[in-house]
């Protein structure tokens, strides 16, 4: 039997008149849903138009937008924002996802705080209330039940509010048909007011500036930031990534359980760790002996020499993901070693930037003209027969050319490129025609010099005319001024010797 | 100069002029990880350098059709990936016979200068 009120609702805004025949289906389209007739209908319509509110961190704002995207893509989903989206704001509306959509996304963010299923919002306390008793009261009421708890959240974003100040907003929602009782421990059901006070410490107004009111799904992982802090951990280097960047590295990669990962500039594993917590197994290869064995010096400060249990073999059982190490090599990332037909499903890397390591490659003596001395050992040979300068445009070159040989289609390659900001501009970023640019993310290190997160994705094989695309497209000619960024890094350091990259992530970490 | 190509965690030739150390140990088997991971093998290889290890037991000689499903034969393909481990040995160049050392389980991929 149809539901005739359901109809009359449709005409009311739709001003057609439907059948009234068992069994036609017809579509309609209303915000963006798609209407199946049926006496369901009203439930699958109010569930499939929901919104989500997504709560963001105020930290790595660039980085945030290219992680959500590449997790919806996770799920074959649309980035889909409510209108006025403002990519900065704390806050962003998401329509077309189901539940499951938002919790599997949380389920991997470290960018998004926590998610809601979005009741009501507005510009005024006024405007959430007519937003919130136009929301259809049957999908409120599965969670109103009068044998169920519950608990109300206040959040305040750019303002700290009183606790009597909180309650008060509380109570003002007193118009929201709550049946069940109030257990602040352990409620079935967390809601919560947040409010939005703009993005000016210097000038927060009297009023919010926008306010929502959700029912709350889950929280992101940004505890993993904590968990998995290179300052616990047993094996790093001048030059491990620290872990919320490693893990948006390995969302920015669409890495997934069961893939294959790599890390040609290895080092000590960092990047290795976040792609194996998300189920991924992981292998590496870096020019250094020491590092991959583990030996040497130690990068701890009261530490002289690295313990037995120091290696990227150790980071991953650490964290319980020993079972997802594949290898690693000591090799030269500009030598072929891998055989055609290897295909990764991701490379995840932090090349060498010339400044706390320098670039290394071998080569023969007759080859180097400004020939790099070997870089100190401390267990005799080298094992580095010569290091040349391995100049840093070749490194992204090679590395493009790896990728678009390495990967399979649609897989990704994420690497930092460092930037010298006075002269930058968006032709030093390197193209390939087998891989198409995802995203570029800033993140500045000092007030000339900035790394890149580049994230692209592999959509064709590699066919013998693209080792001539350059001639015909300069966007793919290798800009050679990276190589100079070394000098341009320690030109713009006057008094202090800073020592490079402990600096940079100094500054990165926030003083960490 | 020779390349010398690496067949992913899997022995292009293990030379037997020297003193090579094999582990075993338990790994978590992952039917879809290994499934996924056969085609970007050379099963000969694989075949030989599990052979020249003596870690052969009853893998099949020859790549068998419609792996993804057999259980069975994953789980033996899972042994010889993940289970059996080379810690001290050589990979040896099927070209031209250079060796290249395993120590603590990691290749040393690196070439001398007069290779390079």
């Amino acid at each position: 039997m149809h539901n005739h009120s359901w109809y009359s609702y449709l005409n009311r805004y739709f001003g057609k008149s439907y059948s009234t025949e068992r069994n036609h289906y017809e579509t309609r389209f209303l915000a963006g849903c798609v209407l199946r007739r049926s006496s369901n209908m009203a439930i699958h319509c109010s569930r499939t138009c929901l919104q989500y509110l997504i709560h963001l961190a105020h930290d790595n704002v660039d980085f945030r937008l290219p992680e959500i995207m590449a997790l919806l893509s996770l799920r074959g989903k649309q980035f889909d924002p409510g209108e006025n989206f403002e990519e900065k704001s704390p806050f962003w509306r998401l329509n077309g996802l189901s539940e499951e959509d938002v919790k599997s996304i949380m389920a991997r963010t470290v960018c998004a705080k926590s998610a809601f299923e979005l009741w009501g919002h507005g510009r005024t306390h006024s405007e959430l209330r007519t937003s919130l008793l136009k929301y259809p009261t049957e999908n409120m009421s599965p969670f109103l039940q009068k044998d169920s708890t519950y608990k109300i959240n206040v959040y305040t974003f750019n303002k700290t509010l009183e606790f009597e100040d909180r309650i008060k907003k509380i109570d003002e929602l007193e118009y929201l048909p709550f049946k069940g009782r109030v257990n602040l421990k352990n409620p079935k059901h967390t809601f919560s007011l947040l409010e939005d006070y703009g993005m000016d410490p210097n000038n927060i107004p009297e009023t919010p500036l926008y306010i929502y009111f959700g029912r709350w799904i889950s929280d992101g992982q940004r505890e993993l930031i904590r968990s998995h802090s290179v300052k616990n951990r047993h094996f790093i280097g001048n030059t491990s990534m620290d872990a919320g960047l490693s893990f948006i590295m390995a969302n920015h990669a669409r890495v997934k359980a069961h893939d294959l990962v790599y890390d040609p500039f290895v080092g000590t594993g960092s990047l290795l760790v976040a792609c194996s917590h998300f189920g991924a197994y992981v292998c590496g290869m870096d020019i250094d002996y020491n590092t991959i064995h583990g030996m040497g010096k130690a990068s701890r400060k009261n530490q002289k020499w690295r313990g037995p249990d120091e290696n990227i073999r150790a980071n991953l059982r650490q964290y319980g993901s020993e079972k997802l190490y594949v290898d690693v090599l000591v090799s030269d990332a500009s030598k072929a070693v891998w055989r055609d037909g290897v295909l990764f499903d991701a490379i995840v890397t932090d090349p060498p930037y010339g400044i706390r390591e320098s670039t290394r490659r071998t080569g023969s003596q007759k080859d180097s003209v400004n020939s790099v001395k070997p870089f100190e050992d401390y267990v005799g040979d080298s094992h580095v027969p010569v290091s040349m300068a391995y100049h840093l445009s070749d490194i992204f070159t090679d590395l493009l050319n790896f990728s678009a040989h390495h990967l399979v289609i649609g897989g990704r390659l994420v690497y930092w490129l460092p930037i010298y900001r006075p002269e930058y501009c968006e032709e030093m970023v390197p193209l390939h025609p087998c891989l198409r640019l995802v995203s570029n993310c800033e993140q500045t290190l000092s007030s000339h010099t900035s790394r890149r997160l580049i994230t692209m994705e592999k959509i064709k094989e590699p066919e013998e005319t693209d080792a001539l695309a350059h001639l015909s497209d300069p966007h793919f000619s290798v800009y050679q001024g990276h190589n100079a960024f070394r000098e341009k890094y320690f030109s713009g350091i006057s008094k202090r010797m800073l020592t490079g990259k402990e600096e940079t992530n100094k500054i990165a970490n926030g003083g960490e | 100069m020779c390349i010398c190509i690496l067949y992913l965690n899997v022995l292009s030739r293990i030379s037997g002029s020297q003193a090579t150390e094999v582990k075993v140990s338990e790994v978590e088997f992952n039917p879809n990880f290994v499934s996924r991971m056969i085609p970007k093998l050379e099963w000969s290889a694989l075949v030989q350098a599990a052979d020249g290890l003596g870690h052969l037991q009853d893998l099949p000689t020859e790549l068998i059709a419609d792996y993804e499903a057999n259980e069975d034969f994953l789980r033996k393909v899972h042994r010889v990936l993940l289970e059996v481990e080379v810690l001290e040995g050589c990979l040896q160049c099927p070209e031209s016979g250079r060796e290249f050392p395993i120590t603590r389980g990691v290749p040393n991929m690196l070439l001398n200068e007069e290779e390079a």
